[in-house]
């Protein structure tokens, strides 16, 4: 679209629509955002009674809990899910509503960098807690 | 980034109170948006009191009489006055609809108010300029491509196949529905919109065409097709009532297919 402020293109309105052609991309992203909506819907109801379980509970308490292998599973299964789901929605979000390309750009490895981080420190705590070390 | 507030060329402000006409003895409100390029006037609300005896139900019966009793200048497009060229679209009372099928008594608030469809340029009053999404129109080539040689009679449809059109041939261009898109506000330089996407979908879903794979190559991309986050605005809006978010699902669905 012709910017309603700034010099004028004059590039045909065909050429602008057609810019720089398709990603062919946006499919893995959009199927894996379903993906990982149905396992968090799986894994909701095992993921609060294992919270529930762990209320209340001190530090020696809890890890006994997480080293139960199915526990520590569901427990890794829904930081996945949830995080991975988590970055997908924010990284749309930023494609929505940042239009400055240098922010935006910024903002997805933020997003990266920020959900990464987050999943890689909610491993480790189950791992630490699951192993008792 | 998101806009939260219009730019200050285009907040309204005021508007002229045309006299009501002598002699009527039943009017109704209209309040109508009006902006002229020939001046450097920000946009305005008029308000006009239309002889609803002396004119037909419809809201376009209302603009056309105001543009030969009040005043001629009003802008608008109109042509079918039958709902199949798309050409009145505009927002009636806040829903994006053709003021040609659309009764001023079927709209229970006081006033009639009438604005351009939104978030597009405005060329004067209630005329959008619809260049973009012309262009995104075309973009997807709506036409059938065939590398079969062309048959003697015609290309063969089964009564099946020409089903899965339905529901999707009917659309009339009106871009009621692309111009009620949140998504299409924010990025429609980038994002096809409902009205553009759902004529993709019925090339994509006519049988006798042979590229339908190129088709929805052209179409996967994060912009183009997945900024549809089915608002469900245009299937609400459409007045032929279609439904473009279906036909946008049906799209994202066989791109799933294709690589699932």
């Amino acid at each position: 679209m012709q910017p309603l402020s700034g010099p004028k293109s004059m590039r045909t309105p065909l050429g602008r629509v057609r810019n720089l052609g398709a990603s062919h991309t946006g499919t893995k992203d959009f199927w894996r955002q379903r993906v990982t909506a149905v396992a968090m819907i799986l894994l909701i109801v095992p993921m609060v009674v294992v919270m529930m379980i762990l209320l209340g509970r001190n530090q020696a308490g809890a890890a006994q809990i997480l080293g139960s292998p199915p526990i520590a599973i569901i427990m890794l299964l829904f930081v996945v899910a949830s995080i991975w789901h988590m970055k997908i929605g924010m990284q749309v979000i930023i494609e929505d509503y940042v239009h400055d390309e240098k922010t935006k750009l910024a903002s997805i490895m933020a997003n990266n960098f920020f959900s990464v981080t987050l999943a890689l420190a909610a491993a480790y705590a189950i791992f630490k807690l699951s192993s008792g070390v | 980034m998101v806009k939260f507030a219009l730019p200050r060329n285009s907040k309204v402000t005021g508007g002229k109170t045309w006299p009501k006409p002598e002699g009527a003895t039943e009017t109704r409100e209209f309040k109508v948006y009006r902006w002229n390029p020939d001046d450097d006037n920000n946009p305005s609300v008029d308000t006009f009191y239309v002889d609803v005896n002396e004119c037909g139900p419809r809201v376009l019966d209302g603009l056309i009489w105001i543009k030969d009793h009040i005043d001629p200048t009003l802008t608008f497009r109109r042509s079918c006055r039958e709902g199949v060229c798309g050409s009145c679209a505009m927002n009636i009372n806040g829903q994006n609809t053709l003021a040609c099928t659309k009764s001023m008594h079927d709209i229970a608030a006081d006033a009639v108010k009438i604005n351009p469809l939104p978030h597009q340029p405005v060329v004067k009053d209630l005329v959008p300029d619809l260049t973009n999404f012309y262009a995104q129109y075309a973009s997807i080539e709506p036409w059938l491509k065939t590398t079969t040689p062309t048959p003697q009679k015609e290309w063969r449809q089964s009564r099946e196949e020409r089903e899965k059109l339905d529901g999707l041939y009917e659309c009339i261009l009106c871009a009621c529905c692309s111009t009620s898109c949140p998504s299409y506000w924010w990025n429609s330089d980038r994002f096809l919109g409902p009205a553009a996407l759902l004529q993709a979908a019925r090339w994509v879903s006519d049988s006798r065409d042979e590229a339908t794979g190129e088709r929805l190559d052209y179409l996967e991309d994060p912009f183009r097709l997945y900024r549809c986050h089915t608002i469900l605005n245009c299937t609400k809006a459409c007045p032929k009532n279609l439904n473009p978010s279906e036909a946008i699902a049906m799209l994202k669905l066989k791109l799933v297919e294709r690589q699932v």
